[in-house]
């Protein structure tokens, strides 16, 4: 993030479990105790019922292309991609280490991270 | 409750400018105001509501009540992207419906080819929470747009040459209007064979990019009664805003399937009964949703709908966009809710160009999405009457 406003690092310290996960190349996502749906991106209070009861669950690292473009004008182009994960909730991403004419939707892809901005984020490549 | 019947649109204005060099955001804002304002034969001191948005610079309609002189009693800064023209247009009714105004003055302005204000960007003190989940992997309007349009083929079986039909339809009008950045009209062919920008949009997919602005002015029924001008009345309004919903997506539909569905209702008509609508079109594939989010076909039929010339004027079942829409004519400050109304209002009056007037316009639609399409939008519907 280049903006570093106070609240952002406050932010993050209310996920650190799921950034320190992230820095280890695991994927977490929140699930909810009271409702028991699965939410992402995380927050402390759950969208579906606004629980603060929630725990962390770790994501296969197993998806599917829900969406995805390529954006030609930027130099280098790059694939972006909404990936619906096995677990059910859908992220926005990159597809990464992809030959980008070969994209198409439902096509399995895997979880890896890569830094970005100094942030440890989950790309997929073709599984 | 309802603001059936309850405020009339009196006064409208577009900025000519569509590069606007030298003039101050301020400026024109201002400047749309009194062309509103004189339009409706009224002036500045008869305004006590103010309403704008994000582009306007200042804290919330402070600088610029401040600015223009007014004297308000009630001010709304809904921020929604560009579909928030429509949602004051709602709020403005309400508060004259519940008596609180008489007199509202909407404003919009934006200058992204020549500085100024980001737009439709307003600063945020605080970084969203969504932010560290998306920014990394360089979303931008396009690419998101891009993602809703892929889908949508997948799942339809929609094609470029329907989406193509869009940009024709918009260009078939733009050619009559002289302020339109894009006059030429275009075929289906030079559509799908423009460069591809992010699949599967081409580049004749897309808007323009143009300063300028409009204004609104919205009035009480006995205040309607003394003004000169052609009156449109608010029958019905809606909005929405949708989201990612803690990752439970389906990004082929928009929120006007609940803004339009509000809207609807509340006027007491069907899309049947609409004449002229006048709709988003950041992207081609923006107005194919919301045309079936709206209700004017069936989910997954819109590109069946658009094609062969069905929202050219004279031509097809429902002329949209006649002024040629952000498509061909203008977007000032990225935003078009503020230029579907203006539009709209013109064909109810009668006063469209005589070559995409359409005949008996007396039921309009005008609806605006304001944001990212696939992740974060608001939605704006307004039905008007020719009174």
């Amino acid at each position: 993030m280049s903006a570093t406003k106070d609240d952002t690092a406050v932010a993050d310290r209310a996920l650190a479990p799921y950034w320190e996960a992230a820095r280890a190349g695991r994927l977490l996502l929140r699930r909810c105790n009271a409702c028991s749906e699965l939410h992402y991106y995380p927050r402390p209070l759950c969208p579906f019922c606004l629980s603060a009861d929630g725990e962390w669950v770790e994501a296969s690292g197993e998806g599917v292309i829900y969406s995805w473009s390529v954006e030609r004008r930027a130099n280098p182009p790059y694939a972006i991609a909404f990936v619906t994960l096995r677990e059910g909730p859908t992220l926005m991403s990159n597809i990464v280490d992809c030959d980008l004419d070969g994209l198409a939707i439902g096509q399995p892809v895997r979880l890896k991270f890569e830094e970005r901005e100094g942030q440890p984020s989950p790309v997929f490549r073709p599984a | 409750m309802t603001i059936k019947g309850k405020a009339y649109i009196a006064g409208i204005y577009e900025h000519p400018t569509r590069k606007a060099e030298g003039i101050p955001l301020s400026q024109l804002h201002a400047e749309v105001a009194k062309g509103a304002l004189d339009d409706a034969g009224l002036t500045v001191a008869d305004v006590d509501g103010y309403f704008c948005a994000g582009d306007a610079p200042g804290l919330g309609g402070f600088s610029m009540a401040e600015y223009m002189g007014l004297r308000v009693r009630q001010t709304d800064c809904t921020e929604t992207g560009g579909s928030s023209y429509i949602a004051h247009l709602n709020h403005a009714a309400q508060a004259i419906a519940t008596g609180k105004i008489k007199v509202a003055l909407i404003t919009l302005a934006g200058k992204p080819r020549t500085g100024g204000a980001p737009p439709g960007r307003p600063p945020m003190a605080v970084v969203p929470p969504d932010a560290p989940f998306e920014l990394p992997f360089k979303p931008t309007v396009l690419n998101l747009y891009a993602m809703c349009a892929r889908r949508h083929v997948h799942e339809f079986g929609t094609t470029p040459e329907q989406l193509a039909w869009i940009k024709v339809a918009a260009s078939q009008h733009a050619q009559h209007n002289p302020h339109a950045m894009l006059r030429d009209v275009v075929t289906v062919e030079e559509v799908v064979n423009s460069p591809i920008v992010a699949d599967p949009l081409h580049r004749l997919d897309c808007c323009v990019v143009s300063d300028g602005g409009g204004a609104l002015v919205v009035v009480a029924p006995e205040i309607a009664a003394q003004l000169q001008r052609p009156k449109v009345r608010i029958l019905g309004a809606g909005e929405a805003i949708k989201h990612t919903n803690g990752g439970e997506m389906d990004i082929t539909w928009s929120g006007a399937v609940w803004s339009g569905a509000k809207a609807f209702e509340e006027a007491g008509v069907r899309p049947t009964d609409i004449k002229y609508v006048s709709v988003y079109d950041s992207f081609t594939i923006t107005v194919l949703m919301q045309l079936e989010d709206l209700g004017f076909c069936a989910k997954g039929e819109g590109g069946r709908f658009v094609a062969d010339g069905n929202l050219i004027s004279g031509v097809g079942k429902l002329p949209f966009n006649t002024d040629g829409g952000g498509l061909c004519n203008n977007h000032p400050g990225n935003r078009g809710g503020m230029t579907k109304v203006l539009e709209a209002v013109r064909q109810l009056r009668g006063e469209a160009h005589p070559a995409v007037q359409v005949k008996n316009c007396d039921l309009a639609l005008a609806h605006g999405t304001g944001g990212y399409l696939p992740t974060r939008h608001g939605s704006a519907t307004v039905i008007l009457e020719r009174a």
